[in-house]
């Protein structure tokens, strides 16, 4: 265990899940914020190693998004993908980050690990653009199925594209 | 013509899915409370299959959230799930301290405990007031909405707005409490009770509601887990997560309370378990209100953390510095570039923000992971194989808020 700096910023602390990880996926990447234990696995290991972490006892499956490292200083990829496990057995958290690149953000659906998976995926998918191989139902959720960007990437403007004026009017006679 | 022959032939074969019925439900219908959208595929009045859809009110709360500093987004949580807006100001400001690594006073961490319970109390009382009036239990919904209109009240004293709060600050809180809130709570606490026995004599063992929530929209303890439930919904099926007994933010660690949990999984369970919280939450009320500590209710502004008081603005020099120092881009708070997440349990489940910071005031990522969207993503599976007027009461004891749900 190494000290912690008054900064509070990164310590390498010992811990289970963590030793497991490394003897599953080769050395990963353990780091402690604010108590809170994170690390970070190799992307084409990613539904293994969920999968490891289920197994050892985080049942529940708390969020998975993204963040757009574009403009972020010091970022070595695009997009980070963040999922946040819990238990129900006892007060244990985890946070699992992987990195997905462009042109083809791609990365393992955890769907046939956990059914919440589901709709926050296609959250992803619809504010990201990034791609989850072998999700059963990867649609839109909250942008109509007509949009074509991926509103919450960072080059995107906040004030959109226009693309509001040109939604389609559906009126009484063709509805 | 050639072809009309084969055409006649395969409709006489009809696919075995023809009989079913669709029925667009929503997204403008009075048992859906908000704008969300069901199609349903009915046999007869059994529902076969349904298909949930979202996205009507989603105006990219995400989105602005990188472009308002930490204070000003307070403002947007509010109209995120507005049944219980406090609840989310503690949240967003839960989450921002973590990241910043601020620690709050105690009478701050009281009041917002405080604030937090009424909100969850007054979410409670509309969601099952909601249930009551989907199934035809109309005067149970006018005995919640009256204690409702008390908990404005005691807001509206507090800080001035009923609905949208906007009540917590970094560091702090907007208004301290004042003798006059703090007397019109303890009225709430001795009173509320009587009515919470009243709506229960209503409804408990009300036939007609009895029947129509018992057995129905049935949760098992494996798919809520497997499904991401948590809150009232996880409870009912006998999950027994709760954060504040779990992983003790503000001061709920100082405070004797129950966790309420049913195994039935039902919308019956759901219904009880949200009328039991209210009785813990007023128990938790009761002990802060009178166990209130003294002293500053903010940060100092030495740490420079919060907001000053407009006294100290108007009448010291550090106090005008402060705030203008505050106000200013780039010259408020040391922002890690870190990433951090805090939740709280908010009425509806587990509320948390997944915040990236880079430096500067703004978020440069503020994720907020929404209760409402991993329970109605489970609503057709809870419907399958029930009733067409099932849907209203499966919905309802669900509590999904649209606007929470879409952001």
């Amino acid at each position: 265990m190494t000290k912690t700096s008054d900064t509070g910023t990164k310590t390498v602390i010992e811990n289970a899940h963590v030793r497991a990880l490394n003897a599953f996926c080769g050395p990963v990447e353990s780091s402690i914020y604010r108590k809170q234990q994170r690390v970070i696995v190799p992307t084409e290991k990613s539904f293994d190693a969920l999968s490891l972490l289920k197994d050892r006892g985080f049942d529940l499956f708390i969020d998975v998004t993204c963040v757009d490292y574009l403009e972020y200083r010091k970022a070595k990829h695009r997009y980070g993908l963040v999922y946040l496990l819990a238990s129900t057995m006892n007060t244990e958290r985890l946070t699992v980050r992987l990195f997905v690149d462009d042109p083809k953000p791609t990365v393992a659906s955890v769907v046939p690990l956990w059914e919440a998976a589901n709709w926050l995926e296609r959250e992803v998918w619809d504010l990201f653009g990034v791609d989850f191989t072998g999700h059963p139902d990867l649609r839109r959720l909250v942008m109509p199925e007509e949009f074509t960007a991926h509103p919450l990437r960072k080059d995107y403007p906040l004030q959109g594209r226009g693309e509001r004026h040109n939604f389609p009017v559906i009126t009484r006679d063709h509805s | 013509m050639p072809t009309a022959q084969p055409e006649i032939e395969s409709s006489s074969e009809a696919r075995s899915e023809d009989y079913l019925w669709t029925l667009n439900f929503g997204p403008q219908h009075p048992a859906t409370h908000t704008t969300l959208r069901l199609v349903l595929k009915l046999e007869g009045e059994r529902v076969v299959d349904a298909v949930p859809e979202m996205g009507y009110l989603h105006s990219g709360f995400e989105k602005i959230a990188e472009h308002l500093t930490f204070n000003q987004y307070v403002t947007v949580t509010d109209r995120m799930n507005y049944i219980s807006p406090m609840a989310n100001n503690v949240a967003w400001h839960h989450s921002v301290e973590t990241l910043l690594g601020v620690n709050l006073t105690p009478r701050c961490t009281y009041i917002r405990t405080i604030v937090a319970e009424l909100a969850r109390i007054s979410d409670h009382l509309l969601s099952n007031g909601a249930v009551g009036l989907d199934t035809g239990a109309f005067t149970y919904f006018l005995y919640a909405f009256y204690q409702r209109e008390v908990i404005y009240d005691i807001f509206e004293t507090l800080c001035g707005a009923r609905f949208t709060n906007s009540y917590t600050r970094v560091g702090g809180v907007s208004h301290d409490f004042t003798p006059l809130v703090i007397e019109k709570i303890r009225a709430f606490v001795k009173t509320f009770p009587k009515t919470l026995n009243d709506m229960q004599r209503l409804l408990n063992r009300n036939r007609i509601f009895v029947d129509r929530t018992q057995g129905v929209g049935i949760l098992t303890k494996e798919e809520a887990i497997n499904r991401g439930a948590t809150g009232p919904v996880a409870r009912a099926s006998g999950v027994t997560r709760d954060l504040r007994r779990d992983d003790p933010y503000l001061a709920y660690g100082d405070f004797d309370f129950q966790i309420s949990c049913a195994s039935a999984g039902d919308c019956y369970s759901r219904y009880l378990i949200r009328m039991q919280e209210m009785r813990e939450s007023l128990k938790i009320v009761e002990q802060a209100i009178e166990h209130l500590p003294s002293g500053p209710v903010n940060v100092g502004n030495n740490e420079r953390t919060t907001l000053p008081t407009k006294n100290q603005v108007y009448s010291t020099i550090e106090g005008t510095i402060s705030h203008f120092e505050l106000s200013m881009s780039n010259r408020g708070f040391e922002v890690p570039c870190e990433e951090s997440y805090a939740a709280i349990e908010a009425p509806n489940g587990e509320l948390g923000f997944y915040i990236v910071g880079d430096g500067e005031d703004q978020a440069y990522r503020a994720r907020c992971r929404p209760p409402s969207v991993l329970n109605f993503a489970m609503f057709p599976h809870l419907i399958r194989g029930h009733t067409l007027s099932d849907v209203v009461a499966v919905l309802g004891s669900l509590n999904i808020i649209a606007a929470e749900l879409d952001r």
